[in-house]
C-alpha cells in the first residue's frame, strides 16, 4: 500500500480525472463517451448479474497460465544463457528473431497451426512473452557474484539449494522486474487473443461490444480489469519486494 | 590419513586486454603432514591467495600436481576455506548462513555453540549486513568450522579486526584445531602471528612465488603466548642467512 500521503494525492489526481471525464462528457451529450456514472451503472448491473466476473475470472486464468509457463520457461533459458557462453552464442539470433516478431504473427500462426483451441491461446501468449524475460534474467545471470560461486564450490552447495539459497536472491530484482512489465504485457496480449479465436473473455466481450456500438460496457470492463491488476500490485507484489528486500541495509 | 603433497611446477594467469600473462607460482614443493598447522607468510602480490585457491580446488589452470590428504580410498577431504572477504549469504540470517552449510555436510557439529564461541549468539537472527565486518569475520570462520574440515584453509582471516578479538579469534581456532585434528594452512602477512599459531611457517618471495624459507616452530602452548619468546623467534626468522 502506498503511505497516506501518497494515497491522498493519488485520491485527488482520480477525482480531478473522473471530474474532467464527467464535464467532456456531459458537453458530448452522447453515446460514445459516456459519463463515469453511466459507467459505474453499468459496471454494476455487470457484476450483479455475474457476467464481468465471469469473463474477468476466465481472462485471467489465461494470463496467469501465460504468466507461469513463459516465467518458467524464461527464468531457465535465461539463467542458461547467462552461464553458458556457447549456449549463448548459439540462441542469441533466436531471442533477436522472437523478440522482434509481432504479436499478431504468433498468435495467427498459433492459431492456424493448433486450432482454435485453449493451449494455442496460452502459447500464443507465453511465446511473446517469454523473449522478454529471457533478456531480463540472463543479464542477471551474467552478474552473479563470482566470490560467492566458488565459496559454493567450496563447501559443495549444489543443485536446489544452490538455486534457492545463492542464485535467485542474486537474480531476484531482475525476476521482479521482468514479473512487473510482465503482467502488465500479458494481459493486453490475451485480449488480442480472446478478441481473435476465443468465445468468451474480456477480448471476446469487447469485441461483442464494438460491434454493438456499446462504450459504455468497453469502459466498465477496462475498469474492472485495471481495478484487479491494481489489486494484484498491492497486496501481491509490494509485499513480496518488501520481504524480499529485507536483507538490505 | 595421508599428507598433502604440493607438486607445482608453475601457475600463470593468461593476459586479458592489454595486460601481460602474469606468472604467479613458480615451482612449489611441500609435504604437509597431516594434522598439521603450517603458516603461509609472504608480502602481499606472491601469490599466497592463488596457492590457497589451487589447494581448495577452485583454480585447476596450473602445471603440477596437488595430492589432497585423503580420507580413505575414494573419500575426498572436507575443506574449509576462509576467505579474505567473509563470503557470506546477505540474504541469509546469521544462524541460516551456518545451518544451510551444515546440512549439506556429513558434520555434526553444534551450530549454537559455534555461534557462542564466536559471540554471535544474540545476532543469530540477524542479516549479515548489519553486522560488523569484525562480526561477519568471526561468522566466515563458524562456517569453516561447521563442516567439520579435515583440511582448513584461512585466508588473512583476522587482518583489519581488533588485536582483542583476533587474540580470542586465534584461541578459538587453535582450540579447535587441537580437538579435531585437522591439516590447517593459515595465510598471514604478520610474522608475530604466523609465530604465534604454526607449527611451520613457509615463507614465499615473488612473484612468481616460490618457496624462501620453510622453518619448524618447536613452540609449546605457554610460549606461544609470550611475546618475548615470540619477538625472539621474529628476530631470527628475519635475520638474512
Amino acid at each position: 500500500m502506498p503511505p497516506p500521503a501518497n494515497l491522498w494525492w493519488s485520491l485527488i489526481s482520480l477525482l480531478v480525472l473522473l471530474g474532467l471525464w464527467h464535464l467532456g462528457a456531459s458537453f458530448a451529450d452522447s453515446r460514445v463517451l459516456p459519463g463515469p456514472l453511466v459507467v459505474l451503472s453499468v459496471l454494476i448491473e455487470g457484476i450483479g448479474s455475474g457476467e464481468i466476473l465471469y469473463h474477468l475470472a476466465v481472462t485471467l486464468a489465461r494470463v496467469a497460465a501465460s504468466f507461469v509457463l513463459a516465467m518458467s520457461i524464461g527464468v531457465a533459458v535465461g539463467i542458461a544463457m547467462g552461464r553458458l557462453l556457447g549456449l549463448n552464442r548459439f540462441l542469441d539470433s533466436w531471442l533477436i528473431f522472437f523478440l522482434n516478431l509481432p504479436a499478431l504473427v504468433t498468435i495467427i500462426l498459433c492459431y492456424v497451426w493448433f486450432g482454435l483451441i485453449e493451449i494455442a491461446a496460452v502459447l500464443a501468449v507465453a511465446i511473446n512473452k517469454i523473449p522478454n524475460v529471457v533478456v531480463t534474467v540472463r543479464e542477471g545471470a551474467r552478474a552473479l557474484d563470482r566470490d560467492l560461486d566458488e565459496m559454493c564450490r567450496v563447501y559443495r552447495l549444489n543443485g536446489m539449494a544452490r538455486l534457492r539459497h545463492v542464485i535467485l536472491p542474486q537474480l531476484s530484482p531482475y525476476l521482479l522486474a521482468s514479473v512487473r512489465s510482465g503482467l502488465a504485457l500479458i494481459w493486453k496480449i490475451v485480449l488480442v487473443v480472446e478478441l481473435l479465436g476465443r468465445s468468451n473473455g474480456i477480448g471476446f466481450q469487447l469485441s461483442v461490444f464494438f460491434q454493438m456500438f456499446d462504450v459504455a460496457n468497453i469502459l466498465a470492463y477496462s475498469i474492472a480489469f485495471i481495478v484487479v491488476v491494481q489489486i494484484i500490485e498491492w497486496f501481491g507484489l509490494r509485499p513480496l519486494e518488501i520481504t524480499l528486500n529485507r536483507w538490505r541495509r | 590419513m595421508s599428507s598433502l603433497q604440493v607438486n607445482l611446477r608453475g601457475k600463470t594467469f593468461p593476459g586479458v586486454a592489454q595486460a601481460p600473462p602474469h606468472h604467479a607460482l613458480a615451482s612449489i614443493k611441500l609435504t604437509i603432514t597431516h594434522g598439521q598447522f603450517a603458516c603461509i607468510t609472504g608480502p602481499s602480490g606472491c601469490g599466497k591467495t592463488t596457492l590457497l585457491n589451487v589447494l581448495a580446488g577452485l583454480d585447476h589452470d596450473y602445471d603440477g600436481e596437488i595430492h589432497l590428504p585423503l580420507i580413505s580410498e575414494h573419500q575426498q577431504p572436507v575443506i574449509g576455506y576462509v576467505f579474505q572477504a567473509p563470503r557470506l549469504l546477505p540474504w541469509r540470517t546469521v544462524e541460516q548462513n551456518l545451518t544451510l552449510i551444515k546440512d549439506r555436510s556429513a558434520s555434526t557439529a553444534d551450530v549454537g555453540e559455534l555461534l557462542s564461541l564466536t559471540g554471535l549468539t544474540d545476532f543469530c537472527h540477524a542479516y549479515p549486513e548489519r553486522l560488523s565486518t569484525g562480526m561477519q569475520r568471526r561468522l566466515a570462520l563458524a562456517r569453516a568450522f561447521v563442516v567439520e574440515p579435515d583440511l582448513l584453509l584461512l585466508d588473512e582471516p583476522f587482518a583489519s579486526l581488533d588485536e582483542p578479538t583476533a587474540a580470542r579469534l586465534r584461541l578459538l581456532l587453535l582450540s579447535i584445531w587441537r580437538r579435531h585434528s585437522t591439516t590447517v594452512i593459515f595465510v598471514t602477512h604478520d610474522l608475530r602471528e604466523a609465530i604465534q599459531l604454526g607449527q611451520r611457517i613457509i615463507r614465499l618471495t615473488g612473484a612468481p612465488g616460490k618457496v624462501d624459507l620453510d622453518m619448524p616452530i618447536p613452540l609449546n602452548p605457554a610460549e606461544r603466548l609470550d611475546t618475548q619468546v615470540i619477538e625472539a623467534w621474529r628476530t631470527r626468522i628475519l635475520q638474512p642467512g
